[in-house]
């Protein structure tokens, strides 16, 4: 004897749910979290050390996060920056959750911060897969990794709301096909924007933390043709999206009084209303 | 791989599930979509190793796999995406209006539970 029993779950919804708890309650004081993915080596730590620097000059309060297998070297030179950072070591798990990464905010992440910036696991594939609160997601890719980077990626790439390529000043000596690495992302992820920099000769540098900066400003963000909420995921809140493509479009889609509506990380300034968390 | 993370996360979902009299989990059916990120047949692997010491102890998992078509807004047209996707419309060429219908699918479909006998003593 046995019964089938109808479940209809998403795999993920736990960690959606506290990805989106999380994004309510970064929302509520003001801040916008910014997730970074990229294979190991692609240079998130040294853009990120210049983006840290600059939004000092700026009066930009940042603090960073970086989660590593093993050494605590990334936070050592991110904090030269002079922005708070933190170490996460995750023990050999090869990407961070969203209940993880609120549980390490929880009494350390400055009570100023206005832009916080997550540095993955250095890895393209399991990162993906975990909404961490974010209101946008940088996938990274160096001028040397490649062109197809982004097809054999594609969840890396397609969910992506910015893609940036690091170490532009090596794009010569590799003879990296730009026109071809475009192709391939706008294959994936359709209007997502592409920016070119190089932590080494200063080239883009900045433009990073403009747009983490317009979307605390409550700009619109771009939203990947990917980040369609999967089914079954409607077990929350009605109608709350899912995916890293929250926050979008919300700003022509009502006031600015109803954030918590929408379970985005609407950066606002003014507290929004505690979230209705299920 | 994160699909070790995955099947804990379908073994501890399954077990909370249980219903009332339940016994020990015979399978559990598991829609993958084409654009998911997870590799079947890993997860097939780390599904047996987060079973053990569970209800779920020696289940199969079925893996039914879910492909991804796409749909233009602008022109009208269905497509299959592939892998790796294509989301930009095979008809117009513009990818400003696609929408992704499926493909992204992960989720627990069903489960199937043996009976817990009505006695304990009259097993085995
Ligand atoms: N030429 C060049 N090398 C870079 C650049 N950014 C990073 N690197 C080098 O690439 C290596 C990996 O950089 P890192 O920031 O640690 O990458 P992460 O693993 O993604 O954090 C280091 O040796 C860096 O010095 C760049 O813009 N140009
Ligand atoms: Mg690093
Ligand atoms: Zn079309």
């Amino acid at each position: 004897m046995c019964r089938v029993v109808d479940l209809q779950q998403a795999v993920l919804a736990r960690n959606e749910d506290a990805a989106r708890e999380l994004r309510e309650a970064l929302a509520a004081r003001g801040t916008v979290a910014v997730n970074l993915l990229s294979s190991p080596g692609s240079g998130k730590t040294a853009l990120l050390e210049a983006e840290l620097l600059l939004a000092g000059r700026r009066g930009t309060a940042v603090a960073a996060l970086t989660a590593d297998l093993a050494t605590e070297n990334d936070a050592l030179r991110l904090a030269r920056s002079g922005a708070p950072v933190k170490q996460v070591l995750t023990d050999g798990l090869c990407h961070l959750e969203a209940a993880t990464l609120a549980r390490h905010l929880d009494g350390w992440l400055p009570e100023e911060t206005r832009l916080l910036f997550v540095e993955n696991v250095g890895n393209l594939v399991c990162p993906a897969s975990y909404d961490l609160g974010e209101s946008l997601r940088v996938a990274l890719a160096s001028v040397t990794e490649g062109e197809d980077k982004p097809l054999k990626y594609p969840t890396a790439f397609g969910l992506a709301n910015l893609v940036v390529v690091t170490k532009a000043d090596l794009a010569e000596a590799v003879d990296f096909d730009e026109q071809a690495f475009l192709t391939h992302v706008e294959r994936v992820n359709p209007g997502v924007e592409v920016l070119f920099t190089s932590a080494r000769t200063g080239q883009g540098v900045g433009l990073l933390l403009d747009r983490a900066t317009a979307v605390l400003e409550g700009g619109a963000v771009h939203r990947p043709v990917m980040g369609v909420p999967s089914a079954g995921h409607h077990h929350g809140p009605p109608a709350a999206p899912h995916g890293p493509d929250q926050g979008h479009g919300h700003a022509h889609e009502h006031g600015h009084t109803h954030t918590h509506e929408h379970g985005h990380g609407h950066p606002h300034r003014e507290p929004a209303l505690p979230p209705a968390v299920s | 791989m994160h699909e070790m993370s995955i099947a804990m996360a379908v073994v501890d979902q399954v077990a909370q599930a249980a219903p009332e009299g339940a016994g020990r989990v015979e399978s559990v059916l598991l829609q993958v979509g084409e654009l998911a990120g997870v590799v079947p047949d890993s997860l097939h692997f780390c599904f047996e190793l987060a079973c053990s010491g569970t209800v779920l102890e020696g289940a199969e998992l079925i893996t039914e796999p879910v492909a991804a078509r796409a749909r233009c807004g602008a022109c009208g047209t269905g497509w299959a995406v592939g892998m790796p996707p294509e989301l930009a419309c095979p008809g117009c060429g513009d990818g400003a209006a696609t929408e992704l219908l499926t493909g992204r699918e992960l989720q627990i479909r069903s489960v199937r539970w043996a009976d817990r006998p009505a006695y304990a003593d009259q097993e085995g």
